[in-house]
């Protein structure tokens, strides 16, 4: 991908260190979510309780790529390619803080789905959260490979998880209606759907921003996804 | 935005060697222009053509155009003279005459262009131009003390005072900040962005944030050509040419 270095060793290597940092948050925020399905899925207790204590870690890693990106848009005066690699960081990072968060809060609603009995066997979020996971994992691998079409399979894909998201709406709209008893259960499980798609959200937002990286031009807010760029 | 200069198949040689290779370029009107590029790519040398400063160096020559609000300066009967009185130029060091006081260097331009005019039109054209070059009230109380009495920073702005008085529509600044203190380039750059209301600027500087600082459309040169030009933040972002890149984000040499 870097086609050549830069005349000053050090301002690559603390380029490439924020390249890595990027993607070791990456793979610890796909792991936290692989652990919220997990727990979701298996009705796992501990599980959710580890996921939720690992939080801080993503937290620290985001402080870090801050700090690392401002230190760096303060020191080098980073031009085209490596300003928008910097500024693509600082908004990644954000999302997968998010990204983060979004396992936590899946956790919570599990410990509390956990105190009762499985309303319904799960089948469509356990699908939803497999595109959601691919999705974020496709982001970042296409931030990696510099992949700008990878990176808008992402963006196309977020319509599926929407679709399964009004789904799983109706369906469990219609559970409410006909038994009110199970109106606490359908509601969390109505917040994990919503979960799941704001991590496919957060996943479509880091892919723009590495079509913005890549390519200099910014694809974000259009009603449709260009077929190409 | 009208053309101020057009640059059309322009080479220029020292002796045997080609210094500028084929530049077809357009610097807009009322705009700053920044010339980028590393040492030796022609930079100097290119404004030196936009006002026939570059033939007074010995076996030095130029083909091709300039067109100056579309007449080419290079055209038969053109007068150099003439032209650099339209198309000033501010050098790199600090240059105000060491035996002429303030006053006097300020109206150096028009005294040299055989302007004879009264003692208090001379003054207003040299309070004029002191005010304008963001001097006057550093000097007012000093206008006979020597040229060379004052800092570096408030000489430079001199030899723009200097530039400004014989009401040029072009100014040429080659690396103008390169002798100056962080705070004396600052003032430049102000009154870079003051004095492009009215004129139109050419800057050449080594400085890359200080292109991206000051100028609406910059260029890029390599080895004699321009490789690529256009809006200053369109090419400090997302650049066309791989040679633009490496060079501006440091990845050259």
């Amino acid at each position: 991908m870097e086609a050549r270095q830069h005349t000053d060793r050090h301002y690559d290597a603390e380029l490439k260190d924020l390249h890595m940092k990027i993607l070791e948050m990456g793979g610890f925020v796909e792991k936290q979510i692989a652990n919220a399905i997990r727990a979701l899925v298996n009705r796992d207790d501990d599980v959710a309780r580890t996921t939720i204590d690992a939080d801080h870690t993503v937290n620290r890693m985001d402080v870090d790529i801050d700090d690392l990106c401002i230190r760096l848009l303060a020191l080098r005066q980073p031009a085209a390619k490596d300003l928008r690699l910097i500024t693509t960081a600082l908004k990644i990072t954000t999302d997968l803080e998010r990204i983060g968060d979004m396992a936590v809060n899946l956790c919570e609603r599990t410990l509390e789905l956990n105190q009762e009995p499985l309303l319904k066997p799960l089948i469509d979020i356990p699908r939803m959260a497999e595109v959601a996971q691919a999705m974020l994992r496709e982001s970042l691998d296409s931030f990696v490979r510099e992949d700008v079409e990878l990176a808008l399979k992402v963006c196309r894909d977020d319509d599926f998880i929407d679709q399964l998201n009004g789904q799983l709406f109706r369906e469990l709209s219609s559970f409410m209606v006909e038994r009110p008893q199970t109106i606490g259960r359908a509601i969390r499980l109505l917040f994990v759907a919503k979960y799941i798609e704001r991590i496919a959200d957060h996943a479509t937002n880091i892919a723009e921003m590495v079509i913005y990286m890549v390519k200099g031009k910014s694809i974000r807010h259009m009603n449709h996804v260009p077929p190409s760029i | 935005m009208a053309n101020k200069l057009e640059v059309v198949g322009l080479n220029a040689w020292f002796g045997s060697n080609q210094a500028l290779k084929d530049i077809n370029l357009i610097i807009p009107d009322g705009a700053v222009t920044a010339i980028i590029g590393p040492s030796g790519c022609g930079k100097s040398t290119f404004i030196r053509c936009l006002n026939r400063m570059h033939e007074v160096v010995p076996g030095a020559r130029v083909s091709g155009q300039v067109l100056l609000d579309g007449a080419n300066i290079y055209g038969p009967g053109i007068d150099p003279v003439q032209v650099r009185a339209k198309v000033g130029m501010v050098f790199q060091r600090p240059n105000p005459f060491p035996t002429m006081s303030i006053f006097d260097n300020a109206a150096a331009g028009l005294r040299l262009n055989g302007v004879r005019q009264s003692r208090s039109s001379l003054a207003k054209v040299v309070e004029r131009s002191l005010r304008q070059a963001a001097l006057w009230d550093e000097v007012k109380d000093s206008l006979h003390a020597s040229g060379v009495s004052i800092s570096g920073g408030q000489q430079q702005r001199l030899c723009i005072a200097r530039a400004l008085a014989v009401e040029p529509e072009v100014i040429l600044m080659d690396e103008p900040c390169s002798a100056l203190d962080p705070i004396a380039t600052t003032k430049i750059e102000a009154l870079i962005y003051e004095l492009k209301q009215k004129y139109t600027i050419v800057i050449v500087t080594h400085s890359m944030q200080q292109a991206a600082r000051v100028s609406d459309f910059t260029a890029f040169m390599y080895l004699g050509r321009l490789v690529e030009f256009g809006p200053t933040d369109k090419l400090f972002t997302t650049p066309e040419k791989k040679e633009t890149e490496d060079y501006i984000t440091g990845r050259f040499g």
